[in-house]
């Protein structure tokens, strides 16, 4: 029924960019950018703004803030949310994202989609108490709750494809070369 | 210069195939074969191997199986014999020991120039398989020298091997089948696995490919399918030719003792990287799975099959524990060799024709190339599911075939 499913997606927007930067491979080439000032402590602000794609830069009409922080129990004042935890946040909004556009293309209904997440980790990494624990998760639990009119197997395979198409899945579940320069 | 109507590139059963319809069809046309008829599997096959497909299934034009062991799988000799057989049956004209080392436009065809001559013709069928280079990704740059890598196009049998462990890349059907080779060798495998098909050799009591064929998934057509650039890209079902008609899914490899790790990403201070989405990966392979033994299912009972056949059921979920490793130093020394049993991709070095798109792959439609007089033969889904198969030969060659004849007839 795909007049009747909407979950607010424009596949044919999407695919039709997806037949465009097939023949002109070289929009397809973006930049993502933050910003990140130092205000206190461990408290930073960071803030999202313009972007390149579609072969030039894009504006955005806001600027998006994010206050990071670390709680009282590390002596610190609790002014955002951990480091850590935001990239929890840019695994569940990537991976519910893909949920709504994979549900749409598959004309499936959703009517709820819910998740939790957690990221285990042992701090004796990040405090330098013993070199064999990595700093960084130990591993990440996504737990979603999904109302649709699909069956289980279906629901799954929409979960499953989100994680296939991805960037921040991939970016978690895979290696990325980081170059960090002072200026 | 010797001309003649068309020149068909590579006498394996494809090329052969496409040779007795022309036959057929009155085209007079020569087969250019670098080696002997069937010369990939003569070759470029490790010892173990069988076909993946039962006896019954290689039906050819004018040829096929007459022996009495319908649903068993033919080792290498008996299929090259098969197929060398086919060759003298059909009385295919094959220039053997002749490498084509060119093939380009002329105003009236095409000039096919090779080291034994040149041909000038009307049309040209290329035939010359879909696997002749391995792909090797290019983290192979990053790896220690005291780690041994091969191809699976090098690999006959574990001898070849050091002692110590292997690091098998990819879990298709050739990963999977050197795995156990290996392994049963006494030398532990580890299996990178990134996107596989999983696939039951028999489901119901019959073979999948029966299944596959009966219900009409086989003969599933390019032109009716939802998307064919991907289904052009498929992994090969995880599926091996055994006398015990065995699965050889990852489950049974880990019983066996194989271990299992994410997909090889990355090599950094001699470390090896490895994807932390291996329980996707599964997890989409099972749900293909179900998805296609459903599709079965369906086919069975509007078909009338289900008294006559085993019930349905479930297969177990693929097991993987739960953190699987991310990690591997090869510094160690667990990890002798590094087999990369990560696909294929066909070599048109030769062809002076500019019919390639972006990827290096040559534009066409089922096989009809982007330039008037020139054909592709045995490339995954070129006209249907089943096109890379023996059994899939014979419609893409009547096809194309007859559009060759239509082509000439102008």
């Amino acid at each position: 029924m795909a007049d009747t499913v909407d979950n607010g997606v424009n596949v044919e927007a999407l695919l039709g960019a997806r037949e465009a930067l097939t023949e002109a491979p070289e929009g397809a080439k973006f930049t993502w950018r933050a910003s990140c000032k130092w205000e206190n402590g461990t408290y930073s602000h960071s803030t999202v703004e313009g972007f390149f794609g579609l072969g030039e830069e894009q504006e955005r009409t806001t600027v998006f803030n994010f206050d990071a922080d670390h709680p009282l129990c590390f002596a610190s004042e609790d002014r955002g949310a951990t480091p850590v935890e935001y990239v929890l946040v840019g695994l569940a909004s990537c991976l519910t994202a893909g949920i709504a556009a994979v549900a749409q293309h598959r004309e499936i209904q959703l009517n709820s989609v819910t998740a939790t997440l957690e990221g285990g980790m042992d701090i004796q990494g990040i405090l330098g108490i013993d070199s064999d624990v990595r700093n960084g998760f130990d591993g990440i639990k996504v737990s979603y709750k999904i109302d649709a009119d699909a069956s289980e197997d279906d629901i799954k395979a929409l979960v499953a494809q989100s994680q296939k198409r991805s960037a921040v899945y991939d970016i978690v579940t895979n290696p990325t070369n980081v170059t960090v320069e002072v200026n | 210069m010797p001309a003649i109507t068309t020149v068909v590139i590579g006498a394996g059963h494809a090329g052969l195939a496409m040779s007795k319809c022309l036959t057929d069809r009155s085209i007079d046309h020569v087969l250019i074969e670098r080696g002997e008829v069937a010369n990939s599997w003569r070759t470029e096959r490790w010892d173990s191997l069988r076909l993946l497909t039962p006896n019954w299934q290689s039906r050819l034009p004018g040829y096929g199986y007459e022996g009495d062991d319908p649903d068993g799988y033919r080792t290498m000799p008996e299929t090259i014999a098969f197929i060398d057989r086919y060759a003298k049956v059909i009385a295919a004209p094959v220039h053997s020991q002749t490498l084509v080392t060119s093939v380009a436009k002329t105003d009236s065809g095409y000039l096919v120039s090779t080291d034994q001559g040149d041909w000038q013709c009307r049309t040209v069928v290329m035939a010359s398989g879909a696997c002749n280079i391995p792909r090797v990704p290019a983290i192979v740059e990053a790896l220690p020298s005291s780690i041994a890598t091969m191809t699976p196009m090098e690999y006959r049998n574990p001898d070849q091997l050091a002692q110590g462990g292997v690091l098998m890349v990819g879990a298709s059907a050739t990963g999977t089948q050197l795995a156990k080779d290996i392994h049963i060798s006494g030398r532990p495998v580890t299996l990178a696995v990134g996107e596989h098909i999983r696939a039951p050799r028999t489901y119901r009591g019959r073979d999948l490919e029966w299944w596959m064929d009966a219900a009409g998934v086989q003969d599933e057509r390019y032109d009716e399918i939802d998307d064919i650039v991907r289904a052009r890209k498929v992994p090969s079902l995880q599926l091996t030719g055994s006398p015990e008609r065995e699965t050889l899914d990852i489950n049974a490899l880990t019983s066996m003792g194989v271990k299992l790790i994410g997909r090889f990403s990355g090599i950094q201070d001699g470390k090896g990287q490895f994807s932390g989405a291996l329980l996707n990966q599964c997890a989409m392979s099972d749900l293909k799975m179900n998805r296609l033994l459903g599709t079965i299912d369906e086919w069975a009972t509007a078909n009338g099959l289900d008294g006559e056949v085993e019930a349905p059921y479930q297969l177990p979920p693929t097991e993987v524990e739960d953190s699987p490793p991310l990690g591997m130093d090869f510094s160690k020394g667990e990890i002798g060799t590094i087999i990369w049993a990560t696909g294929y991709r066909p070599d048109y070095s030769w062809l002076d024709v500019p019919v390639f798109d972006r990827k290096g792959q040559v534009r066409h439609d089922g096989g009809i190339v982007d330039s008037p007089g020139l054909y592709l033969m045995g490339l995954q889904f070129l006209r249907r599911r089943k096109s890379t198969l023996l059994d899939g030969a014979g419609d893409d060659a009547r096809d194309l075939s007859d559009h060759l004849v239509s082509y000439l007839a102008g």
